[in-house]
């Protein structure tokens, strides 16, 4: 699962912007396989937290109208270059990851 | 009494115990053991059950002050059509974004901290022409901002 996650923290004045891009198929469970003709089951990012110096600055729910291969932009303030910056999720099947990063 | 209060102390520790070792076996990530992901609100087939789910109301009061920065007007292919929502107020507790024509219209929805701005971006899956709303909640209201997209490839059948 290592390296499948890629996120950036910005800093511009007083406001950093996080950019992320994460791997998953989230799908939606009504997607036939081809092959098989059989649903593939849903398989999809539900919570998604973001923290700065662990206090936590976005909390995201999602659902199966997420995009394959999550997109994330968002904006906060009082963050300093070097500060840290993490970003996890766990999905419906209990998988999770997170990627840490150091605000640019 | 005194044996009494021994077996529920006994008891009470062999449940923290059970759950102590769920914890450290992996079975329960913390956060997957407090995970509050409203499966309701998210399984609603329409967006004011949708709503009544997850703020337990369906008042909302339209405002000019929520703009789609990010939305086209034509998707043509529905599965990955980007959104952004930015808000012009102060006070912006959480913002959701819902797809009415979708089976299921909540798409997802954002609690911000107190020092984060009302923006959020992402990309999301439309299944046919449908309205995208933006609900807002702030100062304990909900505002909301609509944008109508045309579909012409729908991102959520096979």
């Amino acid at each position: 699962m290592a390296n499948k996650m890629r996120v950036v923290a910005k800093l511009a004045g007083d406001v950093t912007t996080v950019k992320a891009l994460v791997k998953h198929p989230m799908d939606t469970g009504q997607v036939k396989d081809k092959k098989t003709g059989e649903l593939i089951p849903a398989h999809f990012i539900q919570e998604v937290t973001c923290e700065h110096n662990g206090k936590v600055v976005l909390s995201a729910l999602w659902g199966v109208a997420i995009s394959k291969d999550p997109y994330l932009s968002f904006r906060f303030k009082g963050a300093k270059a070097g500060d840290k910056f993490t970003l996890s999720w766990v999905d419906n099947k209990g998988q999770h990851e997170s990627a840490e990063t150091v605000i640019e | 009494m005194t044996d009494m209060k021994r077996r529920t102390l006994l008891k009470g520790t062999l449940a923290l115990g059970a759950l102590g070792m769920a914890f450290s076996a992996g079975l329960l990530t913390p956060r997957a053991a407090l995970a509050a992901w409203p499966k309701d609100a998210f399984d609603a087939k329409t967006v004011d059950d949708a709503l009544k789910s997850l703020f337990g109301s369906t008042q909302l009061e339209g405002s000019d002050k929520i703009v789609f920065k990010q939305l086209p007007e034509i998707a043509e292919n529905g599965a990955v059509v980007p959104v952004s929502v930015e808000v012009a107020m102060d006070g912006v507790e959480s913002i959701s974004i819902l797809a009415e024509k979708n089976a299921t219209p909540l798409t997802s929805s954002y609690t911000l901290g107190a020092a984060t701005e009302p923006f959020v971006a992402t990309r999301i899956k439309l299944g046919k022409t449908t309205s995208v709303i933006a609900v807002v909640k702030a100062g304990g209201k909900l505002y909301s901002a609509g944008k109508e997209v045309k579909v012409t490839i729908g991102g959520c059948g096979g």
